[in-house]
């Protein structure tokens, strides 16, 4: 049997930000000299991950780990600092706004915040026909109407809405018109940055059902960002962990969830909140949350992790395999965990 | 005297379609250092009913009906001068988006030394101290270097943690949060949690949380109120609600859950979606999803009715409870 192909492919991605300033703000005196000092955020630090097609990798991990910034360079909203995007075989990071314009119909994106992604001052009805009609500049507008009608229902908007705004709907509202814009072009990938987080739970049951029918329909594939891990365990086919702007582990879910090798895993898995009072209490993790301004040498996990040893407060373990899963750990190296 | 007493609120939008009503004779009671969950579908009313607690419902909504008694004074009437010092001084709230509490041209600082010394006489430097202080509480990394960052510097789960931060900046008797850590990984989301609840107990101070991540409710809060199309429709202990929900709806919800179906199949969603609020069906809001509809739901709103350790607004329950009580 042959491997899907990968429809993306991240090489070596870094993405660094500068907090510094403009030009004299980076100035300062010291020691009889002036000096300029340019400050980073680096928030993704050689980051190589592939999509394979029809599938939905899910990305997790602590909130500012970098999931957002992956999710925006591959959409070619930010430059990469380093490192290559790219899509069914061809680079596209450095691509200019024309040559990027075929690829806007086949990605969509899902953004996390739904209070910012409409634009305040269309209706819904604008917001939806708009992208369909850009999109298919050869549709009648009764084919337009069908379409948004279409998506409208799928993802539970009352067609009657169309004429409000977007201030006039709650936070769940609004995260389903986001997702009905982002479906009514028909992609063949789509990048969801925590599509449901806003979602109260019986739409988020609607949503992802949607989404896997779409999957399964339109062999749709996914790069899906969420914390929240019993959506990945169900909806996820690989799951990406990241920690500080790096990949800590990548397996197959069942893997990840029956036998999660990185420590960080670990500890992430323990802390999902349950239902029931007599769950095992969550692993509790020590030690100053690191930031991505001065990046921790050594594996970025060094400093809350119970396992760390000498080698991980000087080495960056790299991606390894064990078993069929990825895992970037010294301490699975050496066997000691 | 209870802390806060909700009394037959309602609240509504005046539109250019005509008037819609989002919250309808809500009542509850919070006492002193309790903490209240608020779950139900998207669009129920939960955010309206957080902002109209401390009269934030402006143009085109206003409170139509009801009073909101904070320590027996009514904030429904209060004017807009006197709101001012309970909000933030004595009731906090963490807004869903946190862009509505931070302002996107000053630096996170700023915001936090302007909103302290907003309420207290202190100095620039001591209110920078405490927002440090504030900022390591709810584990932002690096706080020295956040305090000078502007919000669009830092990520969603970052500026949530910030707003959060300055929801407890002055020490308030009441915090409303409306979906605090929907944004964040559950490691800072237990952490967070854990936090607020140990904020609450050690100062005695009530919680009114807003979510709908149902194992956030069952770990966190003592009691809670189940919504659906501006309505309260289940209310109790937590334990109850969630072991043991009584409501058709309440159940959908909990069934409805990713733990609930097997991974990669269907989840079990409740069919049809809320109706709209200016088209709500007659009797029941649920009765056009709901599987167990009786004669009666289609006629007459169910009222709250006390259930077991719970109330309840259904005609199946009431009736349910009608006929045992015969046989006994
Ligand atoms: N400014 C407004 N104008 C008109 N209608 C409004 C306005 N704000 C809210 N509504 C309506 O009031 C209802 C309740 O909204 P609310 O924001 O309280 O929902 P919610 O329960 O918080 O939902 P979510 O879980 O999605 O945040 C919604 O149907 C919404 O459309
Ligand atoms: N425009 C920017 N300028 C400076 N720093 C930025 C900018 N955008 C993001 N960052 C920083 O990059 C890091 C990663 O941010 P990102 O939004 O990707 O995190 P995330 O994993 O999506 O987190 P969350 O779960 O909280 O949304 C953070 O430290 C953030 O402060
Ligand atoms: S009142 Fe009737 S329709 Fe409404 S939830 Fe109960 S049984 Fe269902
Ligand atoms: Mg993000
Ligand atoms: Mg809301």
């Amino acid at each position: 049997m042959s491997q899907p192909a990968s429809l993306l492919k991240i090489n070596n991605l870094h993405k660094r930000f500068s907090i510094s300033g403009d030009f004299l703000d980076q100035l300062s005196f010291k020691g009889g000299k002036i000096t300029r000092t340019q400050e980073h955020v680096h928030a993704i630090n050689g980051i190589s991950l592939d999509v394979k097609k029809g599938e939905a990798l899910c990305v997790v991990g602590e909130s500012g780990c970098g999931k957002s910034t992956v999710a925006r360079t591959v959409m070619n909203l930010l430059r990469p600092s380093e490192g290559e995007i790219h899509y069914a075989g061809k680079r596209i990071d450095n691509l200019s706004h024309r040559a990027l314009l075929p690829y806007r119909k086949q990605m969509q994106m899902i953004f996390q915040n739904p209070y910012a992604s409409l634009n305040p001052r269309m209706t819904i009805n604008q917001a939806l026909h708009e992208p369909v009609k850009f999109h298919n500049p050869k549709w009648s507008h009764g084919q337009v109407l069908d379409k948004v009608h279409e998506v409208m229902e799928a993802v539970g908007v009352d067609p009657s809405w169309g004429v409000r705004f977007p201030h006039e709907f709650s936070g769940g509202q609004r995260q389903r018109i986001s997702i009905a814009r982002a479906l009514a072009v028909e992609p063949e990938f789509i990048v969801a940055d925590e599509p449901i987080s806003a979602l109260d739970v019986s739409i988020q049951a609607q949503v992802l059902n949607l989404l896997m029918d779409a999957q399964a329909e339109r062999d749709l594939t996914y790069l899906f960002i969420t914390h929240d891990l019993s959506v990945v365990e169900h909806f996820g086919t690989r799951v990406a962990v990241m920690y500080l702007g790096t990949l800590c582990e990548l397996a197959d879910t069942k893997e990840l969830f029956s036998n999660p090798r990185h420590p960080y895993t670990k500890a992430l898995l323990s802390a999902i909140p349950k239902l029931s009072d007599d769950r095992e209490p969550p692993i509790k993790l020590t030690g100053e949350v690191p930031t991505p301004v001065n990046l921790p040498s050594g594996c970025v996990f060094h400093g809350r992790c119970p396992y760390a040893n000498e080698r991980c407060t000087q080495e960056i373990p790299q991606l390894k395999p064990d078993g069929t899963t990825m895992v970037a750990c010294h301490g699975i190296d050496e066997g000691r965990l | 005297m209870p802390l806060l007493e909700v009394n037959n609120l309602e609240v509504c939008f005046g539109l250019r379609q005509g008037s819609v009503t989002a919250l309808r004779d809500i009542s509850f009671q919070l006492e002193r250092g309790e903490r209240l969950g608020i779950v139900g579908e998207s669009g129920a009313g939960k955010s309206v009913l957080g902002f109209s607690i401390i009269n934030l419902i402006s143009r085109p909504g206003f409170i139509n009906k009801g009073e909101v008694l904070f320590e027996g004074k009514n904030l429904a009437a209060l004017k807009n001068k006197e709101m001012r010092t309970i909000r933030g001084n004595r009731i906090a709230m963490i807004f869903q988006d946190p862009m509505m509490t931070l302002n996107p041209v000053l630096t996170i600082g700023d915001q936090m030394v302007e909103c302290l010394r907003a309420h207290r006489k202190i100095s620039k430097q001591d209110a920078r101290v405490i927002s440090l202080q504030k900022l390591k509480q709810v584990y932002i990394p690096s706080p020295d270097t956040r305090l000078d960052q502007y919000p669009h510097e830092l990520s969603g789960g970052m500026r949530q943690r910030i707003v959060i931060a300055i929801g407890l900046l002055l020490d308030p008797d009441l915090i409303i949060a409306d979906e605090p850590t929907t944004a964040l990984d559950v490691t800072i989301q237990a952490e967070i949690m854990e936090l607020m609840v140990e904020l609450c107990e050690r100062n005695n101070v009530a919680l009114i949380l807003i979510t709908h991540d149902l194992g956030v409710v069952s770990e966190v809060t003592q009691r809670t109120i189940v919504m659906y199309a501006g309505r309260v429709i289940e209310e109790g202990p937590t334990k109850e609600i969630i072991n043991d929900a009584q409501h058709p709806y309440t159940q959908g919800l909990i069934n409805a859950l990713p733990q609930m179906a097997l991974p990669g199949q269907r989840l079990n969603q409740i069919r049809g979606t809320m109706p709209g609020l200016n088209d709500l069906p007659s009797g029941c809001a649920f009765s056009p999803r709901c599987d167990y509809v009786l004669p009666a739901c289609h006629e007459a709103i169910p009222a709250l009715t006390k259930s077991g350790g719970c109330n309840v607004a259904c005609h199946l329950v009431t009736e349910q409870n009608n006929l045992s009580e015969v046989n006994e």
